[in-house]
């Protein structure tokens, strides 16, 4: 299959950025990035100045664009920590938006060339998914496969790919309770494979490294479940998580697919996951919860829009979530109030 | 929490049959030799009978032909096709084992990427050993692979899993397309290793080929029918993928898993495209109204046994397939008279002995 051919003006890579000094890790990617625009937003709790090398082209956000753009009491509440990027997505006017954790490099492919997680990603966007029907050698778009036999006919267009979720080798993304106790567990293996999450399936989606078109979905990603001891590392969030379920229910009503597999990123150690499991936790026991609720949750017909979906499923949240848990309940309010800012802040008429 | 595999895989060769169907002869067995060796082997002999099946020495085997499965089933082989690969499934009916595998006989031993011949049983067996979990979607593949485990998100309550019944494994070389595609790439060979094991999720349908299959006779067994295909049938190349539909709708009821990935056999003889396209072409068709009946089939919560749900299954098919084409009206038929087959050799608390040819 012919591969479409992106040009760079139409991808953002988006940083959050957690970590002050993005020195080392700009210029780990500088050969895959320095084409592109960036959009890096410092996280709003950070004191130290940036330290962002030069020769980029890139766009800085820090605390007082979102205190001007949000109000400053919306602030902390939408934007601190991990949830920055969400900023980003927010100012972005380009239709591909690629975003991985500022504690993330470039990785080596089994042949031990380096990755081009944009390159793939946008591919992984650009080719068509295949939610109904699983195909068993995977993307059938990828050079040198194809739908096997058994495939029908009338599922081989495929439907528009809406999110791309990437890997991580070296430190994989699990949860603190298990990389406690696997303290030295390691991912080596590069899997070769991208492939459609299937229609009605549910996912953990790993904000780490992510693409997405923000035309499609844009609305539907948001920092909406912050935990009462949410920190500043992974083990310790699941705002990623819960925006990709939502995404995953958007993607599965309006008919567009989800992917994972390639790229894979070189993620290094940071913090410490017995310190985390030191820690409630809520993250781990609110999954319990939220699993079910989003398997079983469905839109109408009158959901046509990502924003109308959002609003759709904020109100679901608040109905059968909310009496569980007040984080739920800060969940829909936050989701609510995002569209709002979606459309102020986020449309093609608004000026950043 | 998923645990890092420490102890060898279990050999089972008590406990599983290799299942081959064969039409030319039985070669390929010498390049699987150091795997296949300790297993049992039945091998069901299609086309003519008369043709004598040379197996190579030092395999322990029982073979069946076409005079073989009338005497056997009687009327009841009506059921079994003829004049096509889907007759294997008559080796799963008179198997005592626990567990199945079928290969074909153009498949050979592949290698991995560092060059090392790929012991194909031995990951069947491996899948089959530890749970699936259809239920949510793990991005890192089968949490219980050596090196890998469930990802952050991944509820703590949905970890154990559920039995696998089914293992499905790929092929490089020569890839399973179908008649349009091998037409259109013929030249297209599967290079890529994809080294990944993972459950095809709940209320997702696949295309199951029975190249390099392996099962839980116990747990899924009597729906693992092939259909009619082949001699006197108006579709072929439609067998594995007529049981995988079947095999996934009951496995999502009964809460058993489906595995597909490793392991890769190297898959030496690509078909002649333009006889597979006169066996597929009405399937090509009738695919686009059977997906839609699998996707959508519900079985009833009287339904507790694979055999229940495959009767309830075949009265769907009468009723909502009927209309598509008389074949499936005859097949309906098929699939009930398999499930009697299948009981009356499989009685519970008994066993039949049966008289195939071989040591």
């Amino acid at each position: 299959m012919a591969q479409v051919s992106i040009p760079d003006s139409e991808v953002d890579i988006v940083i959050g950025a957690v970590q002050s000094d993005l020195a080392s890790f700009m210029e780990e990617w500088r050969p895959i990035f320095s084409r592109y625009h960036l959009i890096i937003v410092k996280d709003p709790d950070l004191k130290d100045e940036l330290k962002v090398p030069g020769g980029f082209n890139v766009n800085v956000y820090t605390k007082s664009d979102i205190d001007r753009v949000v109000g400053s009491s919306s602030t902390t509440v939408l934007f601190s920590g991990y949830s920055c990027r969400y900023f980003g997505y927010l100012m972005s006017r380009k239709k591909y938006i690629i975003s991985v954790d500022d504690d993330c490099f470039p990785a080596r492919d089994n042949k031990g060339d380096i990755i081009d997680i944009v390159a793939q990603h946008v591919s992984n966007l650009t080719t068509p998914a295949t939610p109904f029907f699983f195909n068993t050698l995977y993307d059938p778009y990828r050079k040198g496969a194809d739908f096997v036999r058994g495939y029908p006919f009338s599922l081989r267009h495929g439907v528009s790919c809406a999110l791309s979720c990437g890997l991580w080798l070296n430190l994989a993304d699990y949860d603190a309770p298990t990389q406690a106790l696997k303290p030295g567990h390691r991912n080596s293996r590069y899997v070769d494979a991208v492939l459609t999450v299937p229609a009605r399936t549910m996912m953990p989606v790993s904000g780490i490294n992510i693409g997405f078109d923000r035309e499609l979905v844009g609305p539907a990603l948001f920092p909406a479940m912050r935990l009462a001891a949410e920190g500043k590392f992974r083990w310790e969030t699941v705002e990623d998580i819960w925006c990709g379920m939502c995404v995953k229910v958007v993607c599965d009503h309006m008919g567009t697919g989800v992917k994972s597999g390639l790229p894979y990123v070189w993620r290094e150690e940071r913090g410490d996951a017995v310190e985390s499991l030191k820690k409630e936790w809520e993250g781990v026991k609110l999954m319990e919860e939220v699993v079910p609720f989003f398997q079983s949750l469905r839109l109408s017909k009158a959901a046509v829009s990502a924003e109308e979906c959002v609003v759709e499923m904020a109100v679901a949240v608040e109905e059968r979530l909310g009496p569980v848990d007040p984080v739920f309940a800060r969940a829909a309010d936050a989701m609510v109030n995002w569209i709002k800012l979606w459309k102020v802040a986020g449309t093609r008429s608004a000026v950043a | 929490m998923a645990e890092s595999s420490v102890s060898p895989t279990p050999l089972l060769k008590d406990e599983l049959d290799i299942v081959i169907p064969t039409i030319r002869n039985l070669d390929f067995l010498e390049m699987w030799r150091p795997f296949f060796q300790q297993y049992h082997l039945i091998i069901v002999q299609d086309g003519d009978p008369n043709k004598i099946i040379k197996v190579p020495e030092g395999f322990d085997y029982e073979l069946y032909n076409r005079i073989d499965i009338n005497r056997i089933l009687g009327p009841k082989a009506s059921c079994i096709s003829f004049k096509d690969s889907a007759c294997r499934c008559f080796g799963y009916m008179v198997s005592k084992k626990k567990y199945i595998y079928t290969i074909d006989d153009d498949c050979f031993v592949a290698k991995n990427p560092s060059g090392k011949d790929i012991n194909a049983l031995e990951q069947h067996i491996k899948n089959l050993l530890c749970p699936s979990t259809p239920y949510f979607f793990n991005t890192l593949y089968d949490p219980y692979r050596d090196g890998a485990d469930f990802v952050r998100g991944y509820p703590f309550s949905l970890r154990e899993g559920v039995p696998t019944a089914v293992s499905h494994g790929l092929w490089l070389n020569i890839p399973d397309y179908d008649a349009p595609t091998q037409l259109v790439k013929p030249r297209e060979r599967n290079t890529r290793y994809v080294d990944a094991v993972m459950t095809i999720p709940k209320g997702t349908l696949f295309p199951m080929c029975g190249m390099n299959l392996a099962f839980n006779r116990e747990l899924i067994g009597p729906a693992m029918y092939f259909g009619l295909m082949g001699d006197g049938q108006p579709i072929g190349r439609y067998d594995d993928m007529w049981a995988g539909w079947c095999i996934k709708v009951i496995c999502d009821h009964l809460g058993l898993g489906v595995k597909t990935g490793l392991p890769y056999i190297w898959h030496s003889k690509a078909s002649n495209p333009f006889v597979n396209l006169k066996k597929e072409y009405k399937g090509i068709y009738w695919q686009e109204e059977l997906i839609p009946f699998f996707q959508s089939a519900t079985l009833p919560k009287d339904c507790t046994t694979v055999q229940k749900c495959y009767i309830e299954l075949s009265k769907q098919v009468r009723a909502k397939l009927g209309k598509v084409d008389d074949y499936f009206l005859k097949l309906a038929d098929a699939m009930v008279t398999w499930i009697e087959a299948w009981d009356e050799l499989n009685p519970s608390g008994g066993e039949l002995v049966l008289n195939g040819a071989g040591k």
